[in-house]
């Protein structure tokens, strides 16, 4: 068994959530809102988003869609705004201006802007992420393996759907450590195709494990 | 209670969190204040986290304030107003408020790397603060329609505090000191929440002479205006005329002339058909209320006017599909469709109970999925996660 020079020490979070002290009524509040609100909440209204949702309820991307489609009840906007992954953007500046555009032109298509009539205000909110180390540090593919069964769903927040926005390419931490510390490209390439986006967390730790035992299960790692 | 106990009930993981992060607050020092050791709310909430802090080895200690009688009921009145209710707040009053709790100061050993004050009560110890510790408010009422006296009372005495907390960012004001977001949580060991096999519940529901030969529809809750009991009475009659249910109302009743009125009309509607039953119950009557819930075949919890209702979490950690009032935290606990319905109407309530009633298996689907909603996000290893990062956030 490959021992690596440098081990995996698994991250975990949690979310600490903060009013921002805006909301909004209808679309166009949303819009006037979301330019101006700190881009911490831009970040946790979308990204967050990945980390917040629970496989048992309808996935609409972000806060944003969810909320124009369940308390506004458009859904056109609520599908224009869904698509738009926040991993694909290069900055949280430029992930603002997309969704405001979405809303502008939607707006503009419009005679009266919808706004919420039985449903409930957009909250603005932002988070402060409290990172934690979680178990002991992993030096083998059985050792990862083991670890990445029991750790709390934060972590694969943290590894493989935020990794690959703080690393600006279409990789993760597990990918990375298996590739460099352990030099099983193939692995590292299978997890590295895995799509993290609109699942939840849990489907892509199981998908992971899966990857993972092949391997052991051949006589690798 | 150990930390370890909720290692089978807790999502994979989050005990292993918990610990991680109680090691880096170790040394620091977390202090609660709140008004009292019993009821609802924050002190039932605080007996069962506080025991948990300390078997993680955190420094938590939990102080409670005093007062005479005249103190208990300004307390009272700005509790009730900050929730919207009328109340009449002289200055004389307010002062006695404040006095009694400089009085309060010289008692308690306020020190603390963390204060987090509970509710009106120990509010304005603030004041009073030493040493360098950080010193939070922890509101758990809904203040958005608050009273604009009591709110500017309270205000004043809030801009001294670091931070506050509410459960839900529509219950919040503007202030001018951060406000973050923890909702409240509940203890899936307590009495009212732990496992009760079949034959205790059965015994239980046959202290309190309610039959089991029908589908019961159970609300918990008190016997006022804004958790509509009434409107449940209402919605179970449109309901009966096409299925033989039973309707359980279990709560309080409060002394105020409201509910009374209430009680009143309950006690008639009961009179006239022997299928509803109304169970008023003590304060501390937690496994009676465990034992309703679980017999029910849909909870009910139809609020016109809410807290956070933590009754829904409850119910659904029991499996239990759950209909609800479109009111305060309801609408975070209810997923439509999903582990129950949130309503507009008593008209509302009969289709879905009628609907539900007909469809078995969406019942069991429902309360299935509602239970790993709650084991996710409104159990009390959540809120002591939520705690204990607040804690490392704000000493760092």
């Amino acid at each position: 068994m490959t021992r690596a020079e440098s081990s995996f020490q698994f991250m975990g979070c949690v979310e600490l959530r903060q009013v921002v002290g805006r909301r909004a009524l209808d679309e166009r509040e949303l819009m006037d809102r979301l330019e101006e609100v700190p881009l911490d909440s831009v970040y946790y209204h979308t990204h967050g988003y990945f980390l917040r949702h629970r496989p048992m309820s309808t996935p609409y991307g972000n806060d944003f869609a969810a909320w124009v489609a369940v308390h506004v009840r458009d859904m056109a906007l609520a599908e224009r705004l869904g698509v738009v992954n926040p991993f694909d953007s290069r900055s949280l500046d430029e992930l603002r201006d997309d969704l405001c555009g979405i809303i502008d032109d939607h707006l503009a298509r419009l005679s009266t802007v919808p706004r919420v009539e039985f449903g409930e205000p957009f909250y603005f909110q932002q988070a402060h992420i409290v990172e934690v180390a979680l178990g002991s540090p992993a030096f083998t593919l059985a050792e990862f393996r083991t670890a990445l069964a029991e750790v709390d769903a934060s972590a694969i927040y943290v590894h493989m759907v935020e990794a690959r926005a703080r690393l600006r390419r279409r990789t993760d931490d597990f990918a990375e450590w298996i590739r460099g510390s352990l030099h099983l490209p193939e692995l590292a390439t299978r997890i590295e195709r895995l799509d993290t986006y609109m699942t939840n967390l849990e489907r892509i730790r199981a998908r992971v494990l899966a990857l993972v035992d092949g391997t052991l299960d051949g006589g690798r790692g | 209670m150990r930390i370890e106990a909720y290692r089978d009930v807790a999502p994979r993981g989050v005990v292993d969190i918990i610990m991680r992060l109680a090691e880096r607050v170790q040394g620091k020092r977390f202090l609660h204040l709140s008004g009292g050791r019993f009821g609802a709310g924050a002190a039932e909430m605080l007996n069962a986290l506080v025991p948990i802090m300390a078997d993680l080895g955190v420094d938590a200690a939990w102080e409670i304030t005093g007062g005479d009688p005249q103190f208990y009921a300004t307390a009272r009145a700005l509790t009730a107003a900050l929730t919207g209710e009328e109340r009449v707040l002289t200055d004389e009053s307010l002062a006695h408020y404040v006095e009694m709790n400089r009085i309060n100061a010289k008692k308690l050993q306020l020190d603390g790397d963390l204060v987090l004050v509970h509710d009106v009560q120990p509010a304005t110890l603030v004041h009073h603060r030493t040493g360098h510790g950080r010193w939070v408010w922890r509101c758990h009422l809904d203040c958005s329609r608050a009273h604009r006296r009591a709110w500017s009372f309270m205000r004043s005495h809030l801009s001294q505090y670091d931070a506050t907390i509410f459960s839900l960012p529509k219950f919040a004001r503007r202030l001018n000191v951060p406000q973050y977001v923890i909702h409240p949580s509940i203890d899936p060991l307590s009495a009212k929440n732990r496992d009760l096999p079949p034959r205790e519940v059965a015994t239980i529901l046959g202290r309190l002479r309610v039959p089991t030969d029908r589908p019961l529809l159970v609300q918990v809750g008190p016997f006022t205006g804004g958790a509509d009991p009434v409107g449940v009475v209402n919605a179970y009659r449109l309901v009966k005329k096409d299925h033989p249910v039973r309707l359980v109302l279990a709560g309080t009743a409060g002394d105020e002339r409201e509910s009374l009125d209430v009680l009143a009309q309950l006690r008639e509607a009961a009179t006239d058909d022997e299928d509803v039953i109304v169970l008023e119950l003590p304060a501390d009557a937690h496994l009676q209320i465990n034992a309703l819930q679980r017999a029910a075949a849909i909870v009910l919890q139809k609020s016109v006017r809410e807290g956070f209702g933590l009754s829904a979490a409850e119910a659904m950690w029991k499996g239990k599909p759950v209909i609800a009032g479109f009111a305060g935290g309801l609408t975070q606990q209810v997923i439509y469709d999903v582990t129950g319905y949130t309503v507009q109407s008593v008209e509302g309530a009969a289709f879905r109970i009628r609907y539900l009633l007909n469809n078995p298996e969406l019942m069991a689907r429902m309360g299935a999925t509602g239970r790993e909603l709650v084991r996710r996000s409104f159990l009390i290893t959540r809120h002591l996660t939520d705690y204990l990062a607040l804690l490392i956030h704000l000493t760092r």
